[in-house]
């Protein structure tokens, strides 16, 4: 079979699928790629939804990956508000929401994450909203404004993200968290605490250790989140922001390896050679930390992307990245490189107090695992180049703001 | 529209149009040029849309402001030299038609 026979299949247009098929192409791939997505619209940046395109600083233009005449120039035949319901592994086929069964040569999983959903009463009202799609942010948009009342459930990066956009617009925001502390899956304590007296300083309420018992309304439409300590949260609009899972099940179905996501090699390989799986729904090596894990984030969206269109082409694996997250809330920029297992140790660079800090998590030996760092773009460059090479640092150097990040890090 | 050209690390040069008030990096991104990976979208958070700006374009082009988030950004991008820019941070304007910018070996 000829390389322009070649036929590609992406079953998901997000970050993660659209930039797939962009990158085949920039690699001079010339067989047909098909990509599909169940959004009416061609994929675009997420990322913006909680924070510059809530507050309304974002057009649906810059919210776009590429123009939409790409995809045409591009030679990418793009299927829109098209669903895929299955794969036939045996005859190298999918098939389609709308009955169609499309073949191809490789396919490239690229499925996404939807949000986790509360099972209690009232989360069916009006008013009672998640953010994962430009559509989802329009309706937390519309909610939103001065005087408007703004319950967030889950205080995660989405949701504090949101609350600090609600806040931007003069709307009132509650966070409501189940933890001891906000971004307890995500950050350390240090960081918790400076995200929870910065919001509070902005007006935000942060309730901890609140479970939610229900969400209570008046004809059909939320006015408020019960609390299991019997207090109520009144509302216009809760925004349910508790983490996402992996859209996996076609891939289960097809017999595929997966485990909270679908199993993916350091090619973005499934256990099926011609099936790939990439981003959001992927359970992924982290050969710097000896793991596996799922990433929720565009730079792995795209470095799977690379890996996949790579591997596809025939092309040689890029190196490993090391993971990287970023937030903005206010005039806060957060950004996090690598991940702190193993760390026993957190150590503080720079002044909490003043809001440009980073917090260095390290290993026994001194290795660097994950550095913290808010308004504080040195150290995060910095720290990604020193986990990347797998350097040791003392506690000491790292406190003293006469080295260098240069330094550090050379 | 004003035209911008792209010269990749291995020589081969692609010339693009873009509108003004559009950003360097949406020009390559939206012609989908290789070399500029562009991983936030335009945040200035990732130093991953670095190129060099050809001499006679740099007093036009300019450089990043001391201290600004991309003069920090950018001495830890790859292989940074003295007419490094961040190109999510040059926008387009009717005086830069012509613009020619060179690509680093690699983003990351």
């Amino acid at each position: 079979m000829s390389e322009t026979q070649t036929r590609v299949v992406i079953a998901g247009a997000g970050h993660a699928g659209g930039s797939a098929a962009a990158m085949l192409r920039q690699l001079g791939f010339e067989g047909s790629i098909t990509l599909i997505g169940e959004e009416p619209i061609p994929p675009y940046e997420r990322p913006p939804l909680s924070k510059a395109w809530l507050k309304g600083e974002a057009s649906a233009e810059s919210l776009a990956l590429r123009p939409a005449e790409f995809y045409a120039t591009a030679n990418i035949d793009i299927r829109l508000s098209t669903s895929v319901t299955g794969i036939d592994r045996a005859a190298k086929t999918v098939s389609l929401g709308t009955g169609e069964t499309v073949p191809y040569d490789f396919l490239i999983l690229a499925l996404g994450a939807r949000a986790r959903r509360l099972d209690i009463p009232g989360i069916g009202l009006r008013g009672v909203l998640e953010l994962r799609t430009a559509a989802d942010a329009d309706q937390l948009k519309a909610a939103l404004g001065p005087g408007k009342r703004l319950a967030v459930v889950g205080g995660g990066y989405i949701g504090l993200e949101a609350a600090a956009s609600a806040r931007g617009l003069g709307a009132e925001a509650t966070i409501i968290e189940r933890e001891t502390r906000v971004l307890a899956r995500v950050a350390c304590q240090q960081l918790s605490d400076f995200f929870e007296a910065y919001h509070r300083g902005q007006g935000v309420t942060i309730e901890v250790s609140a479970g939610v018992a229900a969400l209570e309304g008046t004809d059909g439409q939320v006015t408020g989140v019960r609390l299991t300590d019997g207090r109520l949260i009144p509302c216009d609009a809760a925004l349910i922001g508790v983490g996402a899972v992996s859209n996996d099940e076609i891939a289960r179905a097809a017999g595929l390896a997966c485990d909270g996501g679908i199993v993916v090699d350091l090619s973005a390989r499934t256990d099926d050679p011609s099936i790939f799986a990439i981003g959001d729904c992927t359970k992924r090596p982290l050969p710097l930390y000896d793991r596996t894990m799922r990433l929720e984030s565009v730079p792995n969206a795209l470095e799977q992307a690379k890996q996949a269109a790579a591997a596809i082409y025939g092309r040689p694996q890029p190196a490993p990245e090391v993971p990287w997250f970023w937030s903005d809330q206010y005039d806060i920029r957060l950004q996090i490189a690598g991940i702190p297992f193993d760390a026993t140790q957190i150590v503080v660079r720079g002044d909490i107090a003043a809001g440009k800090f980073a917090l260095f998590h390290l290993a026994e030996d001194g290795l660097v695992r994950a550095v913290e760092a808010v308004n504080a773009s040195q150290e995060f460059l910095g720290g990604r180049r020193i986990i990347q090479r797998g350097k040791r640092l003392t506690p000491e150097r790292i406190r003293d703001m006469a080295v260098t990040m240069q330094e550090l890090a050379s | 529209m004003p035209k911008i050209t792209f010269i990749e690390h291995n020589g081969t040069p692609h010339t693009v149009e873009i509108g003004v008030g559009k950003s360097v990096m949406e020009a390559a991104v939206h012609n989908n040029i290789r070399g500029i990976d562009a991983d936030c979208g335009g945040e200035c958070a990732c130093a991953t849309c670095h190129v060099y700006i050809e001499p006679e374009w740099l007093a036009k082009v300019g450089l990043p402001a001391a201290g600004s988030q991309e003069a920090s950004m950018l001495s830890f991008a790859a292989v940074t030299q003295p007419d490094s820019r961040l190109s999510c941070q040059i926008v387009v304007t009717a005086e830069l038609d012509g613009l020619v910018v060179r690509m680093p070996e690699g983003q990351h």
